[in-house]
Parts: structure tokens; C-alpha cells; sequence
């Protein structure tokens, strides 16, 4: 009961979890009806309505109600242990924040009870969107859902950014944060600043639906793609949101399991903020195939290939770490290890998009849908694994099975790379996206059947993940407070965490304060 | 290529780097070198550089400045979930687009609602449709033949089915094609046939290709010498056009078509009449 009224920052972190896991469950569903309606052409196992909120509710669901809630909670568990602080610095907001997530996601899946889930998209345009092609009551539902999940996440990116900004031990300067730190604050920022934009079209669209406003109907004046402008003003940084975060997690493991420090940590959390900076000058390119002049275009493309550079950073400073160390391989570097790979090949396919005349052809086709899948599912959600069993043995207090651990790995990696590498080749083959079924082409029934075989073995792989999480909370060997011998501060307390994290605050002189513990005869700080 | 690279660098230090055993000395702690990381932003920068030059290069080449005075050789109008073509003549025809092989086609693109694209792969760029908002395109079939089209942004209900087939004749052929599409359609059925189909039909559906289009529902002139039905989804046989005349939501699903009450007869007699619009 007490979860209830938690304002501490570990049981709201877990309750941020937990709740991404129940919508992980709905939106996997969602997933699997719309693969079972595509493994072979003109099936009719569902209506195209139904297909439609399907997807829709799939993509709001990954999204808003899993990619950013599980981060979050991983932020608001990890930050004040990683900082050295008991508490974030606004408990109540947090606690707060958290509700209105779950309240609006709860709002949300309401709308299939009515019997009218929204089905004009997770970016539901305008003026599909609007009450003359959507009549019913679910895209109400969907953008009343959004304001409050918008205003839950402002509300707990706020707390992170105090937090990190005046809650720090003492002697940590923001030049020896751990980078999951880093990223977890540069992703706040993002959110504060590209939230609003999503807040104001959905004021707008409401407007337009509940009170017959015309902002969006071009009979009347209004500009159609005023609301892909504002739209994607949030969505390409939401894209980075839900990433950069993950790219922390990967900062932390990769140094501990090589066992190597990170390999150019100013890079790294520079190329960040150079990320950050760019995401919001990109936008555009998710409306190359509209008319809206060439040299317009170009600005955008330029810009959309140039964040290209600082993800290569990264990706470059993470195998720099891995190389020259003693590699400990396991579940958790798995992961880590196979996220480097499938992030690659979904940031190479992102620059097919950037470069314009590809993307008059590839876009809105299947090519998209894989490239997504790589980064969000093949980048976030392996970071996200790599992380659970990373982080599983603090909150927990007990380690995660090796052996499930594996098993769940390969098959996850199996069933992933089968389920949408497959897509890279529909897409090319003119398979256009968001379609409830599609025509006895050569090759598409083929290649269907493989991507929905593929999703079937993924749903496999993220069940065994499951009963290793349940079966090692119950019978797990006891972890102790450090069982991967590692660097940052949340492995100084116990396992799980007490209340208050840390009897005495400690003091910070260099960025692996337990190194500098472990090594009083090669700190950190005297090489720095 | 890049992808090689970044592979064998994870592969070769998972494999080489790979702790044997319980080691008990930590290896030694590099922190960074200034040098390889700047390598490693300058390389990605002139790689994305010259993908740019590539790439505007080919936008200019596929994008060719329009000649805004030059009245559109086609005007292709996206409705909610057919496509429909009009020609310079006044021509009206849905989904079906002929086009002369071997010339280039100024294309305006107009919507009726929603968003959608029209999207011909092998013969031009994607281009939006957007309502309130025309936009241009160049559409261009080297060979004679038929290509295959398909909306290309999510618009609704069916938009799976609002496919569309571009068919490339050779000049001669083309020009006949446009004249035989724009003489009134024979009519060799009772006179009573033609009197249902004003009543019940001609509020959405026009049988004159080159009447001004009702903007609600297809038009059906020369309907029997079409392929297909309802852009894409079924061939055009008895049956299937009889589907439409009894159950239109069975015959696609979501459509803006309203069942209109018939009796048994009527149907039979509209079954004739359309199938006899060559």
C-alpha cells in the first residue's frame, strides 16, 4: 500500500518501471495482431479500423507510455545513487509526475473500452486527424492523453535537471559525472524544450475538434501542415529523448565489463550536447515529399547527415574502450555488445533518409519501419536490457540468472534481426507502411511470413527475459553491494539501496570514486 | 561499408580483448587520445559532406525547375481511397492512368481531404498530396508498359487499397486511348436501366468521362473496360462489381460508399447497365 504515496526516488523509479513494463506487454501485443494480419497477402483476420488503432495505439504506446517512462525511471532510481544524493530534489513533483504518466496512459487504453481507439496515427495528421475524418471520440482521447503524459514527463525531467544541478557530492563537478548522468540530463533538456511544441498542437487540435477552431482545415484558412511542422519540432528530438539515455547505460557498461575507464569521456558527453542542439534543426526531414522548395530541403538534409557525426563519436569511443581491455562477457555486455551492432545499422539507414532523393523514395515504406526498429528496439530497448541485468543486483538485491540470461540474449538477437531485417527488403520493394494488408506481390508473402516468424521467436525471447526476472527476484543469489566490481557511486551502498542511500556523503575527486577507492596507489585523480 | 568497419572493430576487440579466466591485474586505463578522437569526427564529416554534393546533385536532376507558365499535362487528385486523373481534354478516369511512353509529363498533384502521396516508383519521385496545396512533379515512363502505383501516406481506413497503375503506351496508341475515353459510352440497354442509375447513382457516380468530376465517388464510364475495382482490390468481373451493388462495406471495408437499398431486379438491371459502358 505504501507504494502508493511513495515519494522516495528508488520506489518511484520502480514504479516508472513496472508501469513501461505493463504497456512493453500491450504495445508487444498490438505488435504481434498487426504481424499475424501481414504473414501472408489479403488476409482478413482483423478490420482495416482495427488495424489502424492497432498501429496507432502500438506506436503512442512504445513511445509515451514505455521508451520514455522506463528511462525516466532508470534516471530518477540511478541519478541521486550515481550523484551522491539521498533524495531528488523534488520528491513530491516526482511522485506527481509518475501518476500523471500512468493516469494519462490509463486514460488512453480507456479508449478502447468505448469502442473507439484512436486510428489516425501516433503522429495523427492533420486533417485526417480532425472531427470530418475522425469522427469519433478516439483521437480526443489519444491528444487528452498526451497532454497529461506531456505534462508528467516536463514535470520529471524538471526534477532531473535540479536534481543534478544542486544535489552533486561534494567535489563532483559536472566534468566528473558519470555519463549515464550526462546524457540522462541532456535528454531532460531536450524534453523541456521540445514538449511544448506537442503541448501547443494538441491545444490546437483539440480546438479544432471540440470547438470547431480551423487551424489545421484549409477550406477555411487553416494550414494543414502547420501541424507536421509542430509535430515533428517534438518528434525528431523525442527521438533522441529516448536514446541518449540509453546511450548512457551503454557509457557505464562497456567501461566496467572491459574494464577500461571510457575512452575519451569529453567527447562522449560533448558529442551530446551536439546532438541535442542538432535534433532540433532536423525536423523536416520526416516532410521531404512535400513541395516545399529545394534549397529549403537542403538546409535540412545537411543538417539531418551532420548528427550523424557526433552518434559516430560514440560509437567509435565505445569500441575504443572495449579495445585493449579484459572483456567480461556477460548477459548485460551481451547486450551492451549486440546494441553497438544494431545501433550501427539503424543510424546507417537514417542517413538514407537525410539524403533527399533517397528519401522521396523509401519514405513511408517498410524501410522506415526497419530503420526504427533498429534504433528504438535494436538501440533503447537492447541498451535497456544490457541494463536491466546491469542494475537488476542493486535494486534487487540479487543477481539475475547467467544461463536464462543467455538464452533469452540469443533469442531476443534471433528473433529481432529476423522480424525486421526483413523489412529493409520490403520497403526497397515498394512496401508502403501502415497498411492493414497488401497484394500477392512477388516476394512480399515470403519475406512477411519470415518478419512475423521472427516477431514470434522475439516474443519468445522476451518471455524467457521475463521468468529470468521472476525467478531470480525469488530464488537469485545474493548479490552484496558491488558484484561487477565497478566504479560508480551506486555501487558503494547496499543492495538493495536503504531509504537514505548513504550513511555519510561521500566525497568525489575523480570520475570512478570506487576506483579511486579500490587503487589508493593509482587513483584516477592523479593521472587526470 | 562503414557498417564493415564499425563490425570488425566490435568483433575483433570482443574476440581479442576477452578475459580468460579470473584476472586478478586490471589492464591498463586508457583514458582517450585527442588524436584519434578528432580522426574520428573529421573522417565522418567529409564522408557526410560528399553524400551531400551527391545528393543535392541528384535532387536538381529530379526536381528540374518547373516552368510555372506551362499548364500541367496531367492533374492527379488524391480522395479518400481512389485516385483519380485528368487530362488537358477534360478526360476523367480513375486509377487507371495512361500516360505517353517516352515524354515528359508535367504532373500536378491536388487532394480532396486528406494527406496522401502519390508514389509511382519506377517513374518519379514521392510527392504529397496535400489539400489546399498543389504541388508539381515530373513523370516520365522510358519504355511503354505498366508500372505500378500506390498511395503512399497513411490517409485512413483503407488506405492499403488506394493503389493505382500508371500504363505507358506509345504516342499513337495513347492519343487513340484519349479519344475513345472521351466519346460518350454505348448504351444498348432499356432505357428504364439508365433511368435507375440517375436515381440511385448519378448523385455520386458520373458515366460521362468528361463530365466535371462529383468529387464523391469514382467515375464509372467505360467501366467495363477497366481492370479493376475500387483501386486495386478486386478485378473487375460480375461478381465482384455485383459485391458493390449489394454490400459496398464488404467490398471495402471502411469505404465512403452507402449500401443503397435495392431490390434483387434493380440490381440486375444496374449489373447490365454498367457492364455495358465500354
Amino acid at each position: 500500500m505504501n507504494w502508493l504515496y511513495a515519494i522516495d526516488h528508488k520506489r518511484v523509479g520502480i514504479l516508472y518501471m513496472l508501469s513501461a513494463l505493463l504497456f512493453f506487454l500491450a504495445g508487444g501485443m498490438e505488435a504481434m495482431v498487426m504481424r499475424a494480419q501481414l504473414a501472408a497477402p489479403n488476409l482478413k483476420l482483423i478490420t482495416p479500423e482495427t488495424y489502424n488503432q492497432m498501429f496507432t495505439m502500438h506506436g503512442t504506446t512504445m513511445i509515451f507510455l514505455v521508451a520514455m517512462p522506463v528511462l525516466t525511471g532508470f534516471g530518477v532510481y540511478l541519478v541521486p545513487l550515481m550523484i551522491g544524493a539521498n533524495e531528488m530534489a523534488l520528491p513530491r513533483l516526482g511522485a506527481l509526475s509518475f501518476w500523471m504518466q500512468l493516469f494519462g496512459g490509463v486514460l488512453l487504453y480507456y479508449s478502447f473500452a468505448t469502442g473507439d481507439a484512436p486510428s489516425a496515427g501516433w503522429f495523427s495528421y492533420a486533417p485526417l486527424s480532425e472531427k470530418p475524418f475522425s469522427p469519433g471520440s478516439g483521437v480526443d482521447y489519444w491528444a487528452l492523453a498526451l497532454l497529461m503524459i506531456a505534462g508528467g514527463s516536463i514535470g520529471s525531467a524538471i526534477n532531473l535537471i535540479v536534481t543534478i544541478a544542486t544535489e552533486r557530492a561534494p567535489g563532483m563537478t559536472m566534468r566528473l559525472v558519470p555519463l549515464f548522468v550526462w546524457m540522462t540530463l541532456v535528454a531532460s533538456v531536450m524534453i523541456v524544450f521540445a514538449l511544448p511544441a506537442l503541448v501547443a498542437s494538441l491545444v490546437l487540435l483539440l480546438s479544432d475538434r471540440l470547438f470547431a477552431a480551423r487551424f489545421f482545415d484549409p477550406s477555411q484558412g487553416g494550414a494543414p501542415l502547420l501541424w507536421q511542422h509542430y509535430f515533428w519540432i517534438f518528434g525528431h528530438p523525442e527521438v533522441y529523448i529516448v536514446v541518449l539515455p540509453a546511450f548512457g547505460m551503454i557509457s557505464e557498461i562497456i567501461p566496467v565489463f572491459s574494464r577500461k575507464p571510457i575512452f575519451g569521456y569529453p567527447f562522449v558527453a560533448t558529442s551530446t550536447v551536439a546532438i541535442a542542439f542538432l535534433s532540433y534543426g532536423v525536423w523536416v526531414h520526416h516532410m521531404f515529399a512535400v513541395a516545399l522548395g529545394r534549397n529549403f530541403l537542403a538546409i535540412f538534409a545537411a543538417a539531418s547527415m551532420l548528427i550523424a557525426v557526433p552518434t559516430g563519436m560514440k560509437i567509435f569511443s565505445w569500441i575504443a574502450t572495449m579495445w585493449g581491455g579484459a572483456i567480461r562477457f556477460t548477459t548485460a555486455m551481451l547486450f551492451a555488445v549486440a546494441f553497438l551492432l544494431e545501433f550501427t545499422v539503424g543510424g546507417l539507414s537514417g542517413i538514407a533518409f537525410a539524403a533527399v532523393p533517397v528519401d522521396w523514395q523509401v519514405t513511408d515504406t517498410y524501410f522506415v519501419v526497419a530503420h526504427i526498429h533498429y534504433v528504438l528496439f535494436g538501440g533503447t530497448v537492447f541498451a535497456l536490457l544490457a541494463g536491466v541485468h546491469y542494475w537488476f543486483p542493486k535494486m534487487s538485491g540479487r543477481m539475475m540468472d547467467e544461463k536464462l540470461g543467455r538464452w533469452s540474449f540469443w533469442v531476443i538477437v534471433i528473433g529481432f534481426n529476423t522480424a525486421v531485417f526483413v523489412q529493409h527488403f520490403l520497403g526497397l520493394m515498394g512496401m508502403t507502411r501502415r497498411i492493414y494488408t497488401y497484394p500477392d506481390l512477388p516476394w512480399f508473402g515470403t519475406l512477411n511470413l519470415i518478419s512475423t516468424i521472427g516477431a514470434a521467436i522475439l516474443v519468445f525471447g522476451i518471455f524467457i527475459f521475463l521468468c529470468n526476472v521472476g525467478m531470480s527476484l525469488l530464488f537469485g543469489a545474493k548479490a552484496g553491494d558491488d558484484p561487477w566490481n565497478a566504479w560508480t557511486l551506486e555501487w558503494a551502498v547496499s543492495s538493495p539501496p536503504l531509504v537514505q542511500n548513504f550513511a555519510e556523503i561521500p566525497e568525489v575527486r575523480s570520475r570512478r570514486p570506487l576506483w579511486d577507492r579500490k587503487h589508493p596507489e593509482m587513483p584516477d585523480w592523479m593521472q587526470a | 561499408m562503414v557498417f564493415l568497419v564499425v563490425a570488425a572493430g566490435v568483433v575483433y576487440s570482443a574476440v581479442r580483448y576477452r578475459s580468460r579466466g579470473l584476472a586478478t591485474t586490471e589492464p591498463r586505463q586508457i583514458f582517450g587520445s585527442r588524436k584519434l578522437e578528432i580522426l574520428w569526427t573529421v573522417v565522418p564529416v567529409l564522408i557526410v559532406a560528399g553524400l551531400f554534393v551527391v545528393a543535392v546533385r541528384a535532387m536538381v536532376l529530379i526536381d528540374a525547375p518547373q516552368d510555372s507558365d506551362r499548364s500541367p499535362d496531367l492533374v492527379i487528385t488524391g480522395h479518400q481511397w481512389w485516385w483519380e486523373a485528368r487530362y488537358p481534354n477534360g478526360v476523367v478516369v480513375p486509377w487507371d492512368i495512361h500516360i505517353p511512353a517516352a515524354r515528359r509529363l508535367r504532373v500536378r498533384i491536388e487532394s480532396a481531404d486528406v494527406i496522401h502521396d502519390f508514389w509511382a516508383p519506377n517513374l518519379a519521385r514521392k510527392m504529397d498530396a496535400v489539400p489546399g496545396h498543389w504541388s508539381y512533379i515530373w513523370l516520365e515512363a522510358d519504355e511503354p508498359g505498366i508500372y505500378a502505383g500506390t498511395c503512399s501516406e497513411f490517409c485512413g481506413a483503407q488506405h492499403a487499397w488506394m493503389r493505382f497503375r500508371v500504363i505507358a503506351e506509345p504516342e499513337t496508341d495513347f492519343e487513340a486511348w484519349l479519344n475513345n475515353e472521351a466519346r460518350a459510352g454505348r448504351n444498348d440497354v432499356p432505357d428504364a436501366a439508365e433511368l435507375l442509375f440517375r436515381n440511385k447513382c448519378e448523385k455520386c457516380h458520373t458515366v460521362v468521362a468528361t463530365a466535371p468530376s462529383s468529387g464523391k465517388g469514382p467515375s464509372l464510364a467505360h467501366l467495363a473496360s477497366r481492370e479493376t475495382l475500387g483501386g486495386g482490390i478486386q478485378r473487375n468481373t460480375p461478381e465482384n462489381l455485383m459485391l458493390w451493388l449489394t454490400d459496398p462495406q464488404a467490398a471495402k471495408p471502411g469505404n465512403r460508399m452507402p449500401n443503397t437499398p435495392l431490390t434483387t431486379e434493380e440490381r440486375r438491371a444496374l449489373l447490365a447497365y454498367l457492364e455495358s459502358l465500354r
